[in-house]
């Protein structure tokens, strides 16, 4: 296969994906509602009991919603890592999977493939909720618009595999809800989405440790210090290291010689 | 001559439940081979293997010459598959399901369409090619599915029960057309099912049986083995079951 066959088909499999977005518009506006819903009603109620100290990348006080609109793209970011990779072994989307795999490329390219379509569909989205969030105050820099781009693709790619990588690796994860249970408000809560870490470290060090050992706490400060043109070195290098690793571990578990498919058989 | 298709000594189990055991038989292009089988005989467990979903723990599986596992993208290359389960995009169009398949198969974009105009004219889908699939019927879906398949011109074809669901009239016309592309194209078909009046006398068929080939041959040598007088008592008498 020559590079082109390669470029081709990475191409159709972002097409498709594009295509399939531009056809779900109520995914799209649930996806845009969830965080709009956090920002307008839980940030307005929240502004004057949660006060914040000037923190970095911040240089000035500033109001609530804009403390916590990074962690709403990453929640953006996270449902939509998860719904679409997770979407990829439930049984009515099994087919889809089986249509891709029988594809003569290697499989850890299509896979990555997909997870780099996954990442992109949720950059409209994103930007969409920073277009209606200037409206509430949240009005970060310019050039911060064009910085955050790369730290919204990696930290959704980042989501992407950890959802493709846990649908793989975890038998019992075969519903939404037990997803949204067990992985994403666990990540999302202890994490700096919400609250800044110092404040956690107040009410407990052990609570402190397991948000700075979340990935998405990492995720969430990538893009809070790239849309204030800032770069934050560690969540740089742990988002990079967790894409990585999710992404071995996705592949791992789609290997047809070990993963999931082979202990649950495919079709019968 | 190489065979389009290969399986020796097959056996694969899940935990504790052998789902298919010492399978062997081979199909030779321009043969139309009928894998005959209740559910559960271990029909979706082969075609899962042959396409390289998952890995066979003993025996090989080869597509004219090429091990699926370890030589998998010149065999998937070879191999067309219409699955047992529905595997179109429903919202997208007849010609956008179409060209992602071309897309995996890395196709030239003048080569994808030239193939698409082909499939689309020769399965009389032509003015459908804009719909929605979900607006097609359970046959015409069908017949996308068919036409998918053909797009990268495989010289096997795999198909997975695939007339499940339709009429008479869709099921005879897949029948017929997959018949006349093993004639025209030499294509090697393997077409699994459970119903009998899917073979005819010049197919060969293979009885899968609680995942073992109980026999292997043309419709009439099968009858002649069993000493029965139809295809019918043959399958009864090998597998204890009505078919």
């Amino acid at each position: 296969m020559s590079a082109a066959a390669y470029l081709r088909c990475c191409l159709g499999i972002l097409s498709r994906e594009f295509l399939r977005f531009l056809n779900q518009r109520s995914r799209f506006i649930s996806a845009l509602v969830r965080p709009l819903v956090w920002l307008i009603l839980f940030a307005s109620g929240f502004r004057f009991v949660l006060g914040v100290s000037i923190i970095p990348p911040y240089e000035t006080y500033i109001p609530y919603q804009v403390y916590i609109a990074p962690g709403l793209l990453a929640m953006i970011q996270l449902f939509n890592g998860m719904q679409s990779s997770l979407s990829m072994v439930y049984d009515r989307e099994m087919g889809n999977m089986r249509t891709l795999l029988i594809s003569p490329l290697p499989r850890w390219f299509l896979l990555t493939s997909k997870l780099l379509a996954g990442a992109l569909i949720s950059v409209p989205l994103a930007y969409a909720f920073l277009a209606v969030a200037w409206f509430w105050d949240v009005e970060p820099p310019y050039w911060g618009y064009l910085a955050v781009l790369p730290a919204l693709l990696l930290s959704g790619l980042m989501l992407g595999a950890l959802g493709l990588a846990l649908s793989s690796l975890i038998r019992q994860l075969e519903n939404f809800a037990g997803v949204m249970n067990f992985v994403i408000f666990p990540m999302f809560f202890a994490s700096s989405a919400l609250y800044p870490l110092w404040r956690v470290k107040e009410g407990g060090l052990a609570l402190w440790y397991v948000c700075q050992a979340n990935p998405f706490t990492h995720a969430v400060e990538l893009i809070r210090f790239a849309l204030y043109l800032k770069l934050d070195g560690v969540s740089l290098a742990v988002v990079a290291g967790s894409t990585i690793l999710f992404l071995a571990l996705a592949i791992l578990g789609y290997d047809p010689g070990r993963g999931m498919l082979a202990r649950k058989g495919g079709g019968e | 001559m190489t065979p389009a298709l290969q399986i020796t000594g097959l056996s694969h189990s899940f935990g504790d439940r052998k789902a298919l055991d010492q399978v062997e038989f081979s199909v030779k292009p321009g043969d139309f081979t009928v894998l005959l089988g209740l559910n559960g005989a271990g029909k979706s467990t082969l075609f899962a293997l042959a396409t390289h979903l998952y890995h066979n723990r003993s025996g090989s599986i080869s597509v004219f010459g090429h091990d699926i596992r370890h030589q998998s993208s010149p065999a998937l290359r070879r191999m067309g598959v219409v699955f047992q389960q529905p595997t179109l995009d429903l919202d997208l169009s007849v010609e956008q399901n179409l060209s992602y398949h071309c897309a995996l198969h890395g196709m030239a974009r003048g080569l994808s369409k030239q193939r698409i105009e082909t499939e689309l004219e020769r399965l009389q889908l032509a003015d459908r090619r804009h719909d929605k699939v979900r607006l097609l019927s359970g046959g015409l879906r069908r017949r996308v599915e068919l036409a998918r398949a053909l797009l990268h011109e495989p010289q096997l074809l795999l198909l997975d029960e695939p007339t499940v669901g339709l009429d008479i009239a869709s099921r005879g016309f897949l029948l017929d057309h997959v018949r006349a592309l093993c004639a025209e194209r030499d294509l090697a078909v393997l077409w699994a099912t459970h119903l009998i009046d899917e073979t005819d006398d010049k197919a060969r068929i293979v009885v899968l049986h609680k995942g073992r080939v109980r026999a292997h041959g043309t419709v009439p040598e099968v009858i002649a083995g069993t000493k029965a007088d139809s295809l019918q008592a043959a399958f009864q008498t090998l597998t204890g079951e009505a078919p």
